[in-house]
Parts: structure tokens; C-alpha cells; sequence
């Protein structure tokens, strides 16, 4: 299939889940489970992605897990986004050199 | 109109800096999993999303098909619709529907996070200012890392595959230290596609990442559900 229509696809849906909302939607939802739902869905999403598959960003699953430590930790202390994805890469591939 | 524009060029700088970098993992991890450069260049400009992205990336890798991909993209992305209806109460009286349906296409978590925290009402060319150079950040380093990607040397290389990776954690840990209920969702996914990648292997991944997420905030709903009176936020 053409990689075109994939992103033909992804942005499509992608766009309408964001416009949708703001461009129609003025009252607030009523059901409690669902807007417990919805709270919590950024965070499980986001948790999924990366479990287990940070283990495989590197090509080594050593130097990832040790990556991801060094994520978990400077995240754990409130670091800014951009450090804690830097530090991961950084001591990913400071892994690498010892590996 | 141009102030407003200006300011949300200079609140966008901060978001733009930490996509760049993040951006340069994902054209890195497209061109190996065996996309162009144009297209994860176009994938970036028509998407604005990592997750959504790192995930579409996966998917096309893996030859699934449109419903899958259709499917994982609403998931993912659904947390977009709540930030939008959020967003809504923050609209100031210039958003005319066209504004709201040029304006939407640039809800991210960061975006949202900065006009959100706005102590005012946000108006179309501040929000504008926001998303363009967030927008300019986030493709400009997905082609610098696609492009620039087979000529760094490997170690170098291999290690960015991690960036994307590091900032979902910075997004998740933080909101997980402060409360536990969201640390629970958090932990309950994450057993939960182990699961997937281990065990039940013949799910394909966006449907694994679909399941693991909904079936961990249902759980989490049902368990410790938000309060009645929840606000704005």
C-alpha cells in the first residue's frame, strides 16, 4: 500500500479529533466515567507506546535500559522535557562506547 | 493582532527548542524503519503528534492495515479532543469557527499546556504565533534527522532512537510522583502491553497499544474516578 495513504489516513483522523471538539462541542460531558476515561487516557497511551518498546529504541537493549533509568531519573526530579530526553540519549550512547 | 502573534512566537520558542530535538529521534526512527525523508518530513507537517506519529510509523512498518492505522490514531490521539474542549472555555470572542478549525490543527499536549496557563483569554494570532513555531521546530528537525540521519555515525545514531521515548516518560513521571491514581494508570499499561509484547505476540501493535490504554484507564475510571465537581481543568 502507498505510504501516502497512510498519512493521508493519519493526518485525516489526527485533524479531526482536534477540530471536532473545539469547532462543535460548547456543553461539557455529562457521563463521570467517561471524563474519568478520557482523564486518564494522555497518561496510559503514552505509557503504552513506551513499555516495552523503549528497551528496543537503541538496537541495544542494554544501553536503552540504561537510557531509560537516566530518563526515570531526571524526570522523577521535575527536570524540563528536553533534559530528560537528552539525558537518556546521552547516556545511551555513552553505554554504547563501553559496550 | 501583531502583538498577539509575537507573544506567542516567543511563549512557542521553549516548545520548539525541546521538538527540534525530539523531532531529529523521530525522522531517525522513520528512515530506518524504511520511510523517505519526504515522507517523514510530510508525516510531521500533516500530523504534528509524536505519539500518533511513532505509532503511524510502527504500523506502516509493519504493513497493517487502514483500519488499524485509522483506529490507533483515535486512540492516541483522543487526549486531543478533551484538551480542545478544554481549550473551548479559554477561546476568546475574535475565534470565529474558522479560527477554531485553522487553530486546532495545532493542539499538542506542550501547545496546549502553554495557552492553557495563560492567565487570560487566549486570542487566534497568539495561538497562531504558538503553533507556527512549534510547527517550524517539529519539521525542520524531523528533516535534519531523516536527512542528516545515514550520515552521522551509527552509535550516534542508534542512541537518538531513545529521544521520543524520553520525553513520553518527562510527560508521565512527574503527574505520576503527584498523584497515585495516574501512577496506577501508568503501571496498569504498561503491564499490560508487556503482556502484549511477550505473551500474546499475535496482536499487532497498534491494536496492543489500543487495548493496553483503554483497558488501563477504564480500569483506573472505575477505581478512582475523577470528582464530580471537576472544574475547568
Amino acid at each position: 500500500m502507498s505510504i501516502a495513504v497512510y498519512v493521508a489516513v493519519m493526518a485525516g483522523v489526527t485533524y479531526l479529533i482536534r477540530m471536532l471538539p473545539l469547532t462543535l462541542f460548547r456543553s461539557k460531558i455529562k457521563s463521570r466515567f467517561l471524563r474519568s476515561f478520557l482523564h486518564y487516557i494522555p497518561y496510559t497511551v503514552l505509557s503504552a507506546m513506551t513499555f516495552p518498546a523503549i528497551f528496543y529504541s537503541t538496537g541495544n537493549t542494554i544501553t536503552a535500559a540504561i537510557g531509560t533509568i537516566a530518563a526515570l531519573i531526571t524526570a522523577f526530579f521535575g527536570l524540563p522535557l528536553i533534559v530528560v530526553a537528552l539525558a537518556a540519549a546521552g547516556t545511551a550512547l555513552l553505554a554504547g562506547f563501553f559496550i | 493582532m501583531k502583538n498577539n502573534f509575537l507573544k506567542g512566537i516567543i511563549h512557542g520558542i521553549p516548545i520548539a527548542l525541546g521538538y527540534l530535538s525530539v523531532s531529529f529521534g523521530f525522522g531517525i526512527t522513520a528512515v530506518r524503519a524504511g520511510l523517505s525523508v519526504l515522507a517523514a518530513v510530510g508525516i510531521s507537517a500533516s500530523n504534528l503528534t509524536s505519539a500518533g506519529q511513532a505509532a503511524g510509523v510502527e504500523i506502516i512498518a509493519a504493513g497493517g492495515t487502514l483500519i488499524e492505522m485509522a483506529l490507533t490514531q483515535l486512540i492516541i490521539n483522543l487526549r486531543y479532543s478533551l484538551m480542545g474542549l478544554s481549550l473551548t472555555q479559554k477561546l476568546d470572542d475574535s475565534f470565529t469557527v474558522p479560527h477554531r478549525m485553522l487553530a486546532s490543527f495545532g493542539i499538542t499536549d506542550e501547545i496546549f499546556a502553554v495557552a492553557y496557563a495563560q492567565p487570560h483569554k487566549v486570542s487566534p494570532f497568539y495561538m497562531y504565533g504558538l503553533i507556527l513555531i512549534s510547527f517550524i521546530g517539529w519539521t525542520s528537525g524531523t528533516f535534519l534527522g531523516a536527512a542528516a540521519g545515514q550520515a552521522l555515525p551509527p552509535a550516534f545514531t542508534s542512541a537518538m532512537g531513545i529521544l521520543l521515548y524520553g520525553m513520553f516518560i518527562a510527560i508521565i513521571i512527574p503527574p505520576s510522583r503527584k498523584n497515585i491514581s495516574i501512577f496506577g494508570a501508568v503501571l496498569a499499561a504498561a503491564l499490560i502491553s508487556l503482556l502484549f509484547e511477550y505473551v500474546l505476540t499475535e496482536v499487532s501493535v497498534g491494536f496492543a497499544i489500543i487495548i493496553s490504554a483503554s483497558a488501563a484507564a477504564a480500569l483506573m475510571a472505575i477505581i478512582s474516578p475523577v470528582p464530580d465537581e471537576e472544574g475547568e481543568k
